[in-house]
C-alpha cells in the first residue's frame, strides 16, 4: 500500500496523464496535484500523482550524503553536520 | 531509473553505515510503522548491516493487517450477491476472514476483480450500469484521497452504481497508542507517503509529550539508512524532534489539496485495530452527503468484531511485542500459500516480509 | 463442435489445417502412433501443458510458446530434441483464423528448433469448458554423449559459476501488460525462443554441470531447487542480474520481485569455473545469448541455502515462490 513510485509525466490529458518509469507507461490521475507539466517527475500511488518531486531537494540530499564526514566522534559531543 | 537509482548508490550506503557505526553508542529501539518500510528493511538486509545496539521493530504499518476479519466477512457477503462486481487492491484478496477469503469466494463464483486504482473501479461502474460496483477502501492517509476523488467524480456524473466500503484509517492514534501501551520506542521511522499528504505537524505531540523522535523517511536503502542516522543523532544528543529525511517529496505542510478532497468526503470515527483494539477517531467514514456511495449504507452492514484464531500472534507482532519467529504458527502452519493471519498475507505484513526476505544471519 | 469427435469433420480439420502446416512423413501417415527409428541411446521425455492468458501477447502466442517450452525442457536436460506431439483442446466457437495463426507460428517455431511434430490430437469442448484454447506438447530427445549428468547436476560443486543467458522478466511483463486490467503499456516483448542451438554450442565443451530453463517461478525458484538437499549453497549478486530498465520499472510500479518472474527463452547454467570465460564468450556470440552474464557461484558455506547479496551489501535468503503465483502466464 505504501508503494509510491517516481514517474515522469510524458503527456497530460486534462485530469489524467501518461507517465513513464524506465520506458513502461502508466495512466495516472492528477486530481491531487497542481501546476504539473510535461517532463515533471511525480510520486505515483495507486494510480494517482500525490506530489511533485523536487529536483533541488533531491540534489541537496545527495550532495550532503556524498560529503558525509567519516570522522569518528566521541559519544555525547555535538556532531551535527546538517 | 531517476530518483530511484541515486538513492541506491553503494558508495553513499557505505558512508552512511560507517557514520552510523561511528556515532551510535546507546541501546536504541526504532520502529517503522509503514508496511513499505518493513518490506524495504527486510529486502535490503538492513538489520544485518547495523551495529547490535540498534534494534529495529516492525509496527502496525500495514492497513490490511490491522483490519478486522469482519471486514473480509462482510466483503464476501457483498461480493456473493449476483448483481455485484467487487473490486479491490490486490493485497486483500487472500486475507483470511472467519471462514473464507475473497480468493476462495472468487473461485466459488463471486465476481471479484483486482484493480490498480479507484478510477478503474469507477470506470467499471460506467461500463456496467446493470451491476453494482463496490470498491474495498483500505489504506491510511495516503490512499484515502484516492477514494475521495472517485466518490466526488461519481457524484459529479451522477453514477448511481458505485460504492466504497471504507476501512480507511489514520496513523497518529495508533502511534500514540503504541507508546501508551509501553512499547519501548525511542524513535519512529516515519511513514513517508502518509506524510506526503498529512505534513508533519501531527507528529509534534509525540515529540513534545513523549520525547519520541520522528524522522519521515523515503523507501530506498539510502533513505532508510539516512533516517536511522538522523534518529541516532537525535537520540545520542537527547534532542528528539520531527525531521524530514524524504525532503524531495514531503513538505512540512503536506498536500493541502489532497487533504481537502479527503475532508469533503470522509469524517473521523472510532475504529478497531488488530493488536490495539478500539481507538477513537482512528477510522474514516463516508459523510452523510455522500451516503449514496457508502457501501455500509447501501448494503446495510453492521460492523462487528470477528475473533482471530487464538494461536495467531498478529496482534502482538503488529505492536512489535513479538517478532514473527516467535509465533508458533509461523512457517509451520502459517505460510504465504496457507496464511492464518493477515500479517502473512499482505505484501506489507511483517510475517510475509520476514518469510520472503529471511535475512541471512 | 463436431470437429473433435473423430468423424469426418475432425479429419477435415486435421488434414486441412494441421497437416498443411506440420506435414512430414511420420505425421502424414495419420496412424494411431507415430513410429520413429532411434539409435541406441538414453532418451529424454518431457511434457507440458500451455494455458497462457491472453492467447496472443507481444512477441508470441500460446502456439510457439508450446513448442519452445517443451524443446527447452529437453535441451536443458542435455538432450537433442527430435520429435514433439501436439494436443489441442479448443473451446467451441474459437476463431478459425486465430487457430490458423497459432498453428502457423508453431510450424515456424518448430522450424527454428529443427524438430518435427509427428503426432497429435484435437478435442473441441462446449463453450465455457475451457478458456479459448489449451495446448499440450510432449517431446523426446536423445541425451548427448557425456551429457547424462547434467539434468541431475551430479558434477555441480563449490566454485562453479552461475550464468543466466540474458535479460530476465521479459515474458512475464509482455503477458501481463497485454492484459487490459493493468493499464500499463510498454515495448517489451516476450523472449519466447527455442534454446537448443544455443545450448548445443556449449554442452560440447563438457563444462556444463547443470541447466534449467527459467520459467514459471522465476530464477528464485530454480536456485532454491538447485540447493535442496545438496552439500553446497548458492550466492548471487543482485547487481549482476541482467534486466531491462522497462522490466525493472514495471516491477517497481506493481511491487513484483523480479526474481520470481517467468521467462520463456532463458537458461540458467552452472559452469565449471575454469571454463567460465570461454562459455561466456561462446554464449555472447549467439543472438539468444548476447546479454549472458555471470550472476554468482556455488559455495561451500551454508549448504542447502540460496543467498542473494542485495545492492546494499546486506544478504537475504532466496525462497521458492509460494502461493503468490501470477495467474496463467505460461
Amino acid at each position: 500500500m505504501c508503494l509510491g513510485i517516481p514517474v515522469k509525466i510524458i503527456k497530460i490529458q486534462g485530469e489524467t496523464a501518461q507517465a513513464s518509469l524506465g520506458g513502461t507507461v502508466v495512466n495516472i490521475g492528477l486530481q491531487m496535484v497542481e501546476n504539473v507539466k510535461q517532463g515533471d517527475y511525480v510520486l505515483v500511488h495507486t494510480g494517482f500523482a500525490l506530489e511533485k518531486i523536487s529536483e533541488e531537494e533531491a540534489q541537496e540530499t545527495l550532495k550532503l550524503l556524498q560529503e558525509l564526514e567519516e570522522v569518528s566522534v566521541p559519544p555525547g559531543k555535538d556532531n551535527s553536520t546538517s | 531509473m531517476r530518483f530511484i537509482d541515486e538513492f541506491r548508490d553503494k558508495d553513499i550506503i557505505d558512508r552512511l553505515l560507517r557514520q552510523i557505526h561511528n556515532i551510535s553508542v546507546k541501546e536504541i529501539s526504532i520502529m517503522e510503522i509503514c508496511g513499505g518500510h518493513t518490506m524495504a528493511i527486510r529486502k535490503y538486509g538492513i538489520p544485518s548491516l547495523l551495529p547490535p545496539n540498534i534494534h529495529l521493530i516492525s509496527g502496525p504499518g500495514c492497513p490490511v493487517c490491522v483490519t478486522s476479519r469482519a471486514y473480509i466477512d462482510n466483503a464476501i457477503t457483498i461480493a456473493n450477491q449476483p448483481d455485484v462486481i467487487f473490486t479491490t487492491y490486490g493485497d486483500l484478496i487472500r486475507v483470511p476472514g472467519s471462514t473464507s477469503s475473497m480468493e476462495e469466494a472468487k473461485a466459488s463464483g463471486a465476481d471479484i476483480r483486482i484493480v490498480y486504482s479507484t478510477l478503474d473501479a469507477l470506470e467499471m461502474a460506467r461500463q456496467n450500469p446493470d451491476k453494482k460496483i463496490v470498491f474495498a477502501g483500505i489504506g491510511f492517509e495516503t490512499t484515502t484521497p484516492s477514494s475521495a476523488v472517485a466518490i466526488l467524480q461519481a457524484a459529479k456524473e451522477n453514477v448511481d452504481n458505485f460504492f466504497i466500503y471504507s476501512a480507511h484509517k489514520v496513523m497518529p492514534p495508533a502511534m500514540k497508542a503504541l507508546i501508551n501501551e509501553g512499547i519501548p520506542i525511542n524513535g519512529y521511522i516515519g511513514p513517508g507517503h502518509v506524510s506526503t499528504i498529512t505534513g508533519t505537524d501531527m507528529y509534534k505531540p509525540l515529540v513534545e509529550k513523549y520525547g519520541v523522535s520522528v524522522v519521515i523517511s523515503g523507501f530506498e536503502p539510502v533513505d532508510i539508512l539516512q533516517s536511522i542516522l538522523m534518529l541516532v543523532r537525535q537520540f545520542e544528543k537527547n534532542k528528539p524532534a520531527v525531521e524530514i529525511q524524504y525532503r524531495r517529496i514531503v513538505r512540512p505542510q503536506g498536500n493541502p489539496k489532497a487533504r481537502e478532497l479527503t475532508e469533503q468526503v470522509f469524517g473521523p470515527r472510532g475504529d478497531w485495530w488488530r493488536g490495539l483494539g478500539d481507538l477513537p477517531d482512528s477510522g474514516m467514514k463516508i459523510r452523510g452527503e455522500y451516503e449514496l456511495f457508502d457501501a455500509e449504507n447501501h448494503f446495510n452492514i453492521k460492523n462487528r468484531i470477528a475473533k482471530d484464531p487464538s494461536a495467531c500472534l498478529c496482534g502482538e507482532v503488529l505492536k512489535g511485542l513479538k517478532s514473527p519467529e516467535e509465533c508458533t504458527l509461523y512457517k509451520k502452519v502459517c505460510t504465504p500459500s496457507n496464511p492464518v493471519g493477515a500479517c502473512m498475507v499482505s505484501s506489507e505484513g511483517a510475517c510475509q516480509a520476514y518469510y520472503r526476505y529471511a535475512n541471512d544471519e | 463442435m463436431g470437429h473433435g469427435s473423430g468423424g469426418k469433420l475432425s479429419h477435415e480439420l486435421i488434414t486441412s489445417l494441421f497437416l498443411r502446416y506440420f506435414g512430414n512423413d511420420k505425421l502424414n501417415e495419420l496412424t494411431d502412433s507415430a513410429i520413429a527409428d532411434l539409435p541406441e541411446c538414453k532418451l529424454a521425455f518431457t511434457t507440458d501443458s500451455y494455458v497462457v492468458d491472453p492467447v496472443f501477447f507481444p512477441g508470441g502466442n500460446i502456439g510457439n510458446l508450446a513448442i519452445s517450452g517443451t524443446v527447452n525442457d529437453l535441451a536443458v536436460s542435455g538432450a537433442v530434441p527430435l520429435y514433439l506431439s501436439a494436443s489441442f483442446i479448443i473451446e467451441e466457437g474459437f476463431d478459425m483464423e486465430q487457430l490458423e495463426e497459432i498453428v502457423a507460428s508453431m510450424r515456424d517455431e518448430a522450424g527454428r528448433a529443427d524438430i518435427q511434430i509427428i503426432t497429435g490430437d484435437t478435442k473441441v469442448v462446449r463453450k465455457g469448458q475451457c478458456d479459448k484454447i489449451f495446448i499440450n506438447t510432449s517431446g523426446i530427445g536423445i541425451i548427448e554423449k557425456n551429457a547424462g549428468h547434467i539434468s541431475g547436476g551430479k558434477l555441480a560443486g563449490p566454485g562453479d559459476k552461475i550464468f543466466v543467458s540474458g535479460y530476465l522478466g521479459d515474458h512475464a511483463m509482455a503477458v501481463l501488460s497485454a492484459r487490459n486490467e493493468l493499464n500499463i503499456s510498454s515495448n517489451v516483448t516476450s523472449d519466447v525462443a527455442p534454446l537448443n542451438q544455443l545450448i548445443k554450442s556449449i554442452t560440447n565443451t563438457g563444462a556444463i554441470h547443470y541447466m534449467r530453463d527459467i520459467t514459471r517461478g522465476g530464477l528464485a525458484t530454480i536456485l532454491s531447487e538447485l540447493v535442496q538437499k545438496r552439500d553446497f549453497g548458492v550466492y548471487i549478486l543482485e547487481k549482476d542480474i541482467p534486466m531491462r530498465e522497462e522490466v525493472l520499472g514495471f516491477c517497481e510500479l506493481l511491487g513484483f520481485d523480479p526474481l520470481y518472474l517467468a521467462n520463456e527463452g532463458k537458461v540458467m547454467m552452472v559452469v565449471d569455473n575454469e571454463h567460465a570465460e570461454e562459455i561466456l564468450y561462446i554464449l555472447r556470440q549467439h543472438p539468444l545469448g548476447k546479454h549472458a552474464a555471470v550472476i554468482g557461484e556455488l559455495v561451500s558455506e551454508k549448504p542447502g541455502r540460496a543467498v542473494i547479496e542485495s545492492l546494499t551489501g546486506g544478504t537475504r535468503i532466496i525462497n521458492m515462490l509460494s502461493g503468490e503465483q501470477l495467474p496463467r502466464i505460461c
